[in-house]
């Protein structure tokens, strides 16, 4: 089943596609691990925001995802 | 009344702003913005990415704070996602109030909110080639109107 990975953004560019699958649990950590390494290092970018299932981290550190689980990399949004 | 949608295709503001309007009778006013994709130079087009789960919820949470806020009968909130062409409707939102101050600041409000804190990324073809669009900092004035 995995833990599905959803790149938005500028993100997906680094990533060469919208949705990555890693093998889960996954802890952030874990997760970072499992990037591409210019998307690891994007990830840890403060600016970017992380949500799981729907639901945003404060605090990116406290991540834990599950089998199932749907991951989301949300870079800053697009101004006007 | 309430209506808060995402389109993935193109729309019409006309079709959507009078049946709203019919909905909510003993208006006293009605506000309306519609954006476009502007015709900038050599923009060919412009994409509109979203993410699903924060998305609507997000519009959903932006009209609950205009409801609070302003003195308001109905909130029409549109916002398109996917290829857009200049020239395309983007963005419609159309406020229904008792009176004129409050449908307009609705606008307003929800507005400067979508374009500065709403779930989309966009981003622009130019002369081919894509090009993602960053945030601005006249959208964090904007924000900070309110």
């Amino acid at each position: 089943m995995g833990v599905r990975v959803v790149l938005l953004g500028k993100l997906a560019d680094l990533a060469g596609g919208g949705e990555l699958q890693l093998t889960g649990p996954l802890d952030w950590a874990g997760l970072v691990a499992g990037l591409p390494e210019a998307l690891a290092q994007a990830a840890d970018d403060p600016r970017n925001k992380v949500a799981v299932n729907g639901a945003l981290l404060a605090d990116k550190a406290s991540l834990q995802a599950s089998e199932g689980d749907e991951i989301a990399l949300l870079p800053p949004v697009s101004g006007g | 009344m309430r209506d808060i949608r995402l389109l993935t295709e193109m729309f019409i503001p006309g079709a959507l702003v009078g049946p709203f309007t019919a909905a909510n009778p003993g208006l006293g006013g009605v506000c309306t913005f519609v954006g476009e994709v502007r015709s900038d130079g050599d923009v060919e087009a412009l994409e509109l990415t979203h993410y699903e789960p924060l998305t609507l919820p997000g519009m959903h949470g932006l009209a609950t704070q205009a409801f609070a806020r302003f003195d308001l009968m109905g909130l029409l909130m549109v916002h398109r996602v996917g290829l857009m062409r200049p020239g395309e409707p983007i963005v419609c939102v159309s406020a229904a109030a008792r009176h004129r101050r409050d449908c307009i600041d609705a606008v307003d409000f929800c507005m400067d909110h979508l374009k500065s804190a709403a779930w989309f990324w966009k981003r622009e073809r130019r002369a081919g080639a894509w090009h993602w669009i960053e945030p601005r900092k006249d959208d964090h004035r904007d924000l900070a109107r309110w």
